[in-house]
């Protein structure tokens, strides 16, 4: 794809997770649908993937983004867990994103362990996706 | 100062629009534009009749409030144990007068504290419980001969029933003494909660196994809290949790008589949670729709003779779903309205939300205004002074029956299905769920629904308010008593009664006496999970989007 542009008319593959003991699926289901009506693909990693099972996901599918919802308060303990595992696996270019019932002082300190978004409940759909598709032009640029 | 909120032009022109446009609820009933004597055809004795009698519409007792006004229950627990017990006590010195525990994840998930899994959620939404211990810390100094303990505990329900009866045996009070009542809705669980341990067939069998035991020897005992809170919050429409919730009701009711037991020696004990959202008379109408349906299908399809079979007593919670993270205090507008239609539908109990709960758990000063909330309704508004103060409404009568007629077409599907288990296993129900929330968020986006401070109506920016901090010590705690009751305790007690309910479990005997035995043992709350998830596996569910 060298000296084209062709990566921006990629389809984005998005991982949407629940990475922790947490049931509350409104959310996530919502935005599968919404990722889908956006034209990208999305796989949903099911209710109780550990960390590590959602990293390994999406290494194994080649994803661009990790979509992670929680409203458990686990975010703190769960999120930066994924972003570390996919370091492991050598996929630190695949982008975490997220999103749920986050704090503001805690929405600052995921910011700045790489994982972004975090959106509260109300967040328009428009805002999400944007975001992903941000995001996900960003590991494009950095997989070049 | 004052707030500066900007109304954008698009907010204005969508209400204009909005003007004229059909209007219809979150059930998807077409509203009509102001109703007449004849949009309600109301045969008073056999769809209303007076409160506390059959059909129970206008409520289940005679006297309503002004016999004895709803309890306040809050919901609470948090931290460790002794934290917990802490809360307790400060909201009975409140006047609160039922006391309701949350529990964490790890706990709900039948998971001790030292589980891998759950490392980062001991304590915090909920209180944690491992074993017999930290129940016994929870409730130590609270009379449980006087208070009534409800407890939002699903899949290992019977353990912490187990749990409870064993710390009143110890402080001298006797399971026919013991008031409360357990969740314990499974089918809510696969429908929309998500928090099992095993299969259907497996959880249907333990629920059987603690209301064919409670039966006979708790009788202050409810144990199920047939549940649409949760229905409602993952997305369902006021018709689709009233639908649902009933259908899971009907359930249990087949469960108990195909077991041997007597409609009437059991069904006064099921009782129901619900939702309170934000569209008020439609809530009103399915409070008043949900006696209505159950006095009938319990008195008609199943026999019951007394009239306690056939009331509907409900508790209610106020929608978390409704509360939005911006502007948050607006939030307790929606917490009163949510509130005054719960107890114009007649609840027995209710829970207010606080105010912040979409940025964090409640902090202590949130929770004492959603409290304050009720307290006002109850003692200022004169709301509680008439009974069903809105029937009689050509409106709300003609929607109390529209919500019915909904109801029952979802009746229709799911027995054409073979019942609401196998409705769950097809995943329909959930889909059905899933497509409501989805649609729903979408009117949102294009503004057909309108959320002030969210769609309408917002700020440039919003103030961030002070919420409450939960740390790591809680996990700490408890990892250090388990690691201290392990060295304690009888370990070949343990095992063996651990071996006990394994044999049980494998066959079809009755579970709860095996299950206190472990307990009393201080065999852990996993450790007693773990047999079941090795003799009956987990379950996952189907795919759903």
């Amino acid at each position: 794809m060298e000296g084209t542009n062709d990566y921006l008319k990629r389809r984005i593959r998005i991982l949407v997770a629940k990475p922790a003991l947490d049931g509350h699926d409104r959310g996530i289901l919502v935005l599968a649908k919404a990722f889908r009506d956006a034209g990208m693909e999305v796989l949903y990693a099911g209710l109780l993937a550990t960390p590590e099972q959602v990293a390994k996901i999406a290494v194994d599918e080649d994803v661009d983004v990790v979509a992670l919802s929680l409203h458990n308060s686990a975010h703190l303990s769960a999120f930066p867990e994924v972003k570390k595992w996919l370091k492991k696996l050598g996929a630190d270019d695949i982008q975490v994103v997220g999103g749920g019932i986050i704090p503001p002082a805690d929405k600052k300190r995921l910011e700045k362990m790489g994982i972004t978004g975090n959106f509260g409940p109300g967040t328009p759909l428009e805002e999400v996706i944007s975001h992903v598709r941000k995001v996900a032009m960003k590991k494009w640029k950095m997989d070049q | 100062m004052p707030v500066k909120t900007k109304m954008k032009k698009e907010d204005k022109l969508g209400m204009e629009i909005n003007y004229g446009r059909e209007r219809s609820n979150t059930s998807g009933i077409k509203l009509k534009e102001c109703y007449y004597p004849e949009d309600s055809n109301i045969d008073y004795d056999s769809k209303l009749g007076k409160p506390g009698e059959y059909p129970f519409t206008r409520g289940v007792y005679k006297d309503m409030y002004r016999g004895k006004l709803w309890t306040m229950r809050m919901f609470s627990g948090f931290g460790s144990p002794e934290d917990t017990n802490g809360r307790l006590k400060l909201l009975l010195s409140h006047g609160e007068t039922g006391l309701s525990i949350a529990f964490d994840m790890p706990t709900l998930y039948g998971l001790d504290a030292d589980s891998d899994r759950a490392h980062g959620e001991v304590g915090k939404c909920g209180v944690n419980v491992s074993s017999l211990k930290d129940m016994e810390i929870i409730f130590k100094g609270i009379p449980l001969d006087k208070v009534s303990t409800s407890m939002t505990i699903n899949a290992p329900a019977n353990i912490l029933t187990a749990m409870y009866a064993t710390v009143g045996e110890k402080a001298g009070v006797s399971k026919k003494q013991l008031a409360g009542t357990v969740q314990a809705d499974i089918l809510k669980e696969y429908i929309a909660q998500k928090e099992w341990l095993y299969p259907p067939e497996a959880h249907m069998r333990i629920i059987r196994d603690m209301m064919v035991y409670c039966t006979k020897n708790m009788p202050k005992w409810n144990y199920i809290s047939i549940s649409g809170y949760h229905i409602r919050e993952a997305g369902a429409s006021a018709a689709q949790e009233l639908a649902f919730t009933l259908a899971d009701g009907f359930e249990y009711v087949k469960l108990g008589i195909s077991n041997g037991l007597e409609v009437d020696s059991f069904a006064p004990r099921l009782s129901f949670f619900f939702n309170s959202s934000i569209n008020f008379f439609e809530e009103i109408a399915k409070f008043r729709a949900a006696r209505r349906i159950w006095a009938r299908e319990m008195k008609e399809t199943f026999g019951a003779k007394n009239p306690r079979s056939m009331m509907l007593r409900f508790h209610t919670q106020t929608s978390g779903y409704t509360l939005t993270w911006q502007q948050p205090l607006n939030n307790i507008i929606r917490t009163t309205v949510e509130a005054m239609a719960a107890v114009m539908g007649g609840t027995q109990s209710l829970h207010t939300n606080s105010y912040d709960e979409a940025w964090a758990l409640p902090s202590e000063n949130a929770v004492e205004v959603a409290l304050r909330t009720q307290q006002i309704i109850a003692y200022e508004t004169g709301i509680p002074d008439v009974i069903d103060p809105l029937g009689g409404s050509y409106y709300l009568e003609n929607l109390t029956d529209r919500m019915e007629e909904e109801a029952y077409k979802y009746f229709k599907t799911i027995d054409s299905m073979g019942g609401v288990v196998n409705a769950i296993k097809s995943g329909y129900l959930q889909r059905e769920i899933a497509v409501t929330a989805y649609a729903h968020q979408r009117k949102v986006e294009r503004g057909d629904i309108k959320i002030v401070g969210v769609n309408a109506f917002s700020k440039e920016k919003e103030e961030p308010i002070n919420v409450l901090k939960i740390d790591l010590k809680a996990e700490r705690v408890q990892r250090k008593r388990l690691e201290e009751l392990k060295m304690k305790r009888d370990e070949k007690a343990v095992e063996r009664s651990l071996e006990k309910l394994r044999q049980v479990y494998e066959g079809d005997e009755n579970s709860m006496e095996a299950v206190i035995e472990a307990v009393k043992n201080y065999a852990t709350l996993q450790e007693i999970a773990d047999v079941g998830r090795e003799v009956f596996g987990g379950w996952k569910e189907p795919t759903i989007i």
